[in-house]
């Protein structure tokens, strides 16, 4: 494990956290548009390039859907090209999500989560990377600034992995850990270099002396079969992941399991969130612990690929369950919700699960709510299928 | 008549995204078989100014040593624009299926 | 500079065996461009009868590097290669000097991709965009764009009892690239191969953004002879409803008066895009497009600054 001397604390947002991990990449190309609560992320990185910190091409494009595609065509080129970007800007970039991804171009992206209009709304919100959950991305749900930028890292070696070749996303809530500054720690130059290594894609359309064609048509004889080919790319990296984080860990004295659990050993109520309501949910354990009520928490870090099998071992003696989705899929289970359901599938015994729906359009969950969701859970005697918006003014 | 070899038969390797290598295999796809024309060149009125090399479509008039060769009826698909072009109608466009 | 003997035998950057319809534009168009220069070539295509065509998996007629991403970023995607390009050689990565040639139809240049060109040209990103204009969406079946001509019949401007055609003239695409500022700036046509040729070395030549407008006949959309594809291009230029002009560094050069301009009749007659407009019921429309020609012509002279 390396020194704990070697790493600087700093006090940096979830932005300076994104801009700072995508300083240290240093890759070949970013593209930049701007979006709140995405924008100082653009803003940081902008100073770095105008300052010489960084050797990359900034390329300031004229809407998302060109920021994506920028930076498809640098992937393509040989070059590790990055960008980020919110709701609206993500919704544009919807179309060139599906491509990059099947084109197998390893982007790492950082989402600040921000609700997708109408009405717009510019707070966190997870409407926007649910959108795209089944369009091949890898998708990383951060809680604070640190894991911010460590998921960074993570995820370009995740997504350069030869038997992956995917994209990844990295999430973050929008203003709550985008503009907040916390405690963190970030690594030196020297250990992101070697741990990112270097980018040596196979096929690049500048080595001219071995030319590739890059998005032909497939006609229905073949194009099931390259479907699959990314199917089964996506699903491998549920076990590349394992050994990945291992390496990070060992560099950072973290850890980056596919999610967190907190005192569910023997919790009668468990809570499955994603992303920084996490925090407030930790606390509010804590806090009831105290008065003897045994509940717990478990924080989803890797929301694609869905780690069922790990959701459903750890959670295969917990009675009561209650998912905190802050997106809804509008007609249908909240995208989580739906997940930790898949997860339990063909249990002999199916526990309680409660559906909440909370912190649409950045409304604030308290400490206070999340034990009263606590409590209620704790008294729930059979499955109700209705769906509770936590934090509703009737 | 040339035939048009079956791609599905032939078992390749699929690259992730479907990159394929920039080798012009669309070589092996004879589209020769499309015409209902073909064109028929009197060498001797040719004066091999090149403008039917220079304006088929298909690219399939072969030119070697700056001379125009016979048109490779692997490709030709039979639009006449290289009768058209001929600045001596040394090339007539015969209709014929082969 | 090269004989045609020369340009006719440089080795194939596009095999035969692509899928385009006989007589097709396109494949020229391309063909002549990329032959205008022995660097390396990248190329993007914007979707459409190019990309489809000579692309179907697993063959490809390319043998040169060729990305396609979507229909309206193929100036993105570019920008983005160029970017990769200029970052290897500023790191010292990559010592070669490589061209980027764009082509898109009139469809993903006037219309859908003219957000993302307009990004690429403000940026001055250092590309050639080549527009291979046939004048509607053809690759889908044949539909009206913004460069379809007024009273040409597509399938959404169809000849029906109340609407004869697309209504209205069509968008100026070389007046937007001006608009730009960029170095260099032509419309060019098949028939004349040198001229396009020249135009095509200089505008792979200059540094920066550069735009050649095309026109591109198409046999299917346009409803002609195949054979007739270079006569129709030559007569496009002789009605002056394609001028061959140039722009560079904002001064106009017209590289072709013809000594007797004919009348757009003489143009249209042979498509039956335009057959309607032989009728004596139809004429305004026939006015209307003759208007069209004449004025663009007009205001093309009086910028003309011949040296």
């Amino acid at each position: 494990m390396i020194t704990k001397s070697k790493k600087t604390e700093v006090v940096f947002t979830g932005a300076e956290a994104a801009a700072m991990a995508m300083k240290q990449i240093n890759p070949g190309v970013i593209s930049i548009y701007p979006i709140t609560p995405q924008t100082y992320i653009a803003e940081n990185i902008s100073k770095f390039v105008a300052d010489g910190e960084m050797d990359t091409e900034q390329i300031n494009v004229e809407s998302e859907h060109s920021a994506l595609s920028a930076v498809a065509g640098a992937e393509a080129a040989g070059v590790r090209a990055m960008t980020a970007t919110s709701s609206q800007g993500l919704a544009l970039m919807w179309e060139i999500l599906s491509v990059v991804s099947g084109l197998r171009l390893p982007v790492v992206m950082n989402v600040v989560n921000r609700a997708l209009s109408a009405p717009i709304n510019i707070h966190a919100d997870h409407s926007d990377v649910m959108g795209s959950r089944d369009l091949g991305w890898i998708q990383i749900f951060s809680e604070n600034p640190q894991e911010v930028y460590d998921h960074t890292f993570l995820a370009l070696k995740l997504a350069e992995n030869k038997d992956i070749l995917l994209p990844v996303m990295v999430c973050q809530d929008g203003f709550i850990t985008s503009h907040c500054s916390e405690n963190m720690r970030v690594l030196p130059d020297t250990i992101v270099k070697k741990f990112i290594g270097e980018y040596t894609p196979t096929n690049r359309l500048l080595d001219v002396n071995n030319p590739i064609t890059v998005g032909p048509l497939v006609l229905p004889d073949y194009f099931l079969e390259i479907k699959k080919m990314q199917s089964e790319a996506i699903l491998n990296a549920l076990k590349i992941y394992l050994k990945i984080i291992k390496e990070l860990s060992a560099l950072t004295g973290r850890s980056y399991d596919y999610f967190e659990e907190y005192k569910t050993k023997d919790a009668k109520a468990v809570i499955v969130v994603m992303s920084s309501s996490a925090g407030t949910a930790r606390q509010a354990v804590d806090e009831l612990r105290q008065k003897g009520l045994k509940v717990g928490l478990i924080k989803i870090r890797l929301f694609r690929p869905f780690p069922y099998e790990a959701i459903a071992k750890i959670l295969q003696n917990i009675k009561i369950i209650g998912v905190l989705d802050r997106a809804e899929s509008l007609g249908a289970q909240p995208p989580l919700s739906a997940e930790i359901k898949n997860s339990l599938y063909g249990r002999k015994s199916m526990p309680i699960i409660k559906n909440y729906i909370y912190g649409l359009g950045g409304r604030d969950l308290t400490v206070e709510q999340t034990k009263d969701v606590y409590k209620s859970l704790l008294e729930q005697k059979q499955q109700k299928n209705s769906i509770e918006y936590i934090g509703l003014n009737t | 008549m040339s035939k048009n070899r079956n791609i599905k038969t032939r078992k390749i390797k699929i690259n992730p995204g479907a990159i394929l290598k920039s080798d012009g295999s669309a070589k092996f796809y004879h589209t020769g078989s499309w015409r209902n024309q073909r064109p028929e060149v009197d060498f001797k009125k040719c004066i091999q100014c090149l403008m039917c090399a220079n304006y088929c479509p298909e690219d399939c008039i072969p030119v070697v040593n700056d001379k125009r060769q016979q048109t490779d009826l692997n490709y030709c698909k039979g639009c006449g624009i290289c009768a058209a072009i001929c600045p001596v109608k040394a090339i007539n466009m015969k209709r014929s299926r082969k | 500079m090269p004989s045609l003997k020369e340009l006719v035998q440089k080795p194939k950057k596009i095999m035969s065996g692509h899928r385009s319809c006989r007589g097709c534009g396109f494949p020229i168009i391309a063909r002549h461009i990329l032959r205008a220069t022995d660097k390396p070539v990248v190329v993007v295509n914007a979707t459409g009868c190019m990309e489809v065509t000579t692309t179907i998996y697993p063959q490809t007629a390319w043998q040169i590097p060729w990305m396609h991403n979507a229909f309206e970023n193929a100036a993105a995607t570019m920008s983005g290669i160029v970017a990769a390009y200029n970052f290897l050689k500023k790191s010292k990565k990559l010592d070669k000097e490589i061209k980027f040639v764009v082509f898109g139809g009139d469809g993903g240049t006037y219309d859908i991709g003219l957000q993302a060109l307009s990004g690429a040209w403000e940026r001055g990103d250092n590309f050639l965009y080549v527009c291979y204009d046939n004048q509607a969406y053809m690759n889908t079946g044949i539909q009206r764009s913004s460069a379809t001509p007024v009273g040409a019949i597509t399938s959404t401007t169809p000849l029906g009892k109340i609407h004869k055609g697309k209504e209205g003239d069509r968008k100026d695409i070389v007046k937007i690239a001006c608009a730009h500022n960029l170095p260099y700036v032509a419309q060019t046509a098949i028939h004349n191969w040198l001229d396009l040729y020249n135009k095509a070395k200089k505008a792979i030549e200059t540094n920066g953004p550069t735009f050649l407008n095309v026109l591109s006949p198409c046999v299917l959309g346009w409803k002609y002879d195949s054979a007739l594809t270079i006569e129709l291009s030559r007569l496009a230029a002789e009605t002056c409803y394609w001028p061959l002009y140039e722009i560079e560094k904002g001064v106009y050069k017209i590289n072709y008066i013809p000594q007797n301009k004919l009348p757009i009749i003489e143009f249209i007659k042979h498509q039956a895009r335009f057959k309607h407009l032989l009728n004596k019921e139809n004429k305004e429309i026939l006015n209307q497009l003759q208007r069209y020609v004449d004025q663009s012509w007009e205001n093309l002279l009086k910028k003309n600054q011949p040296l």
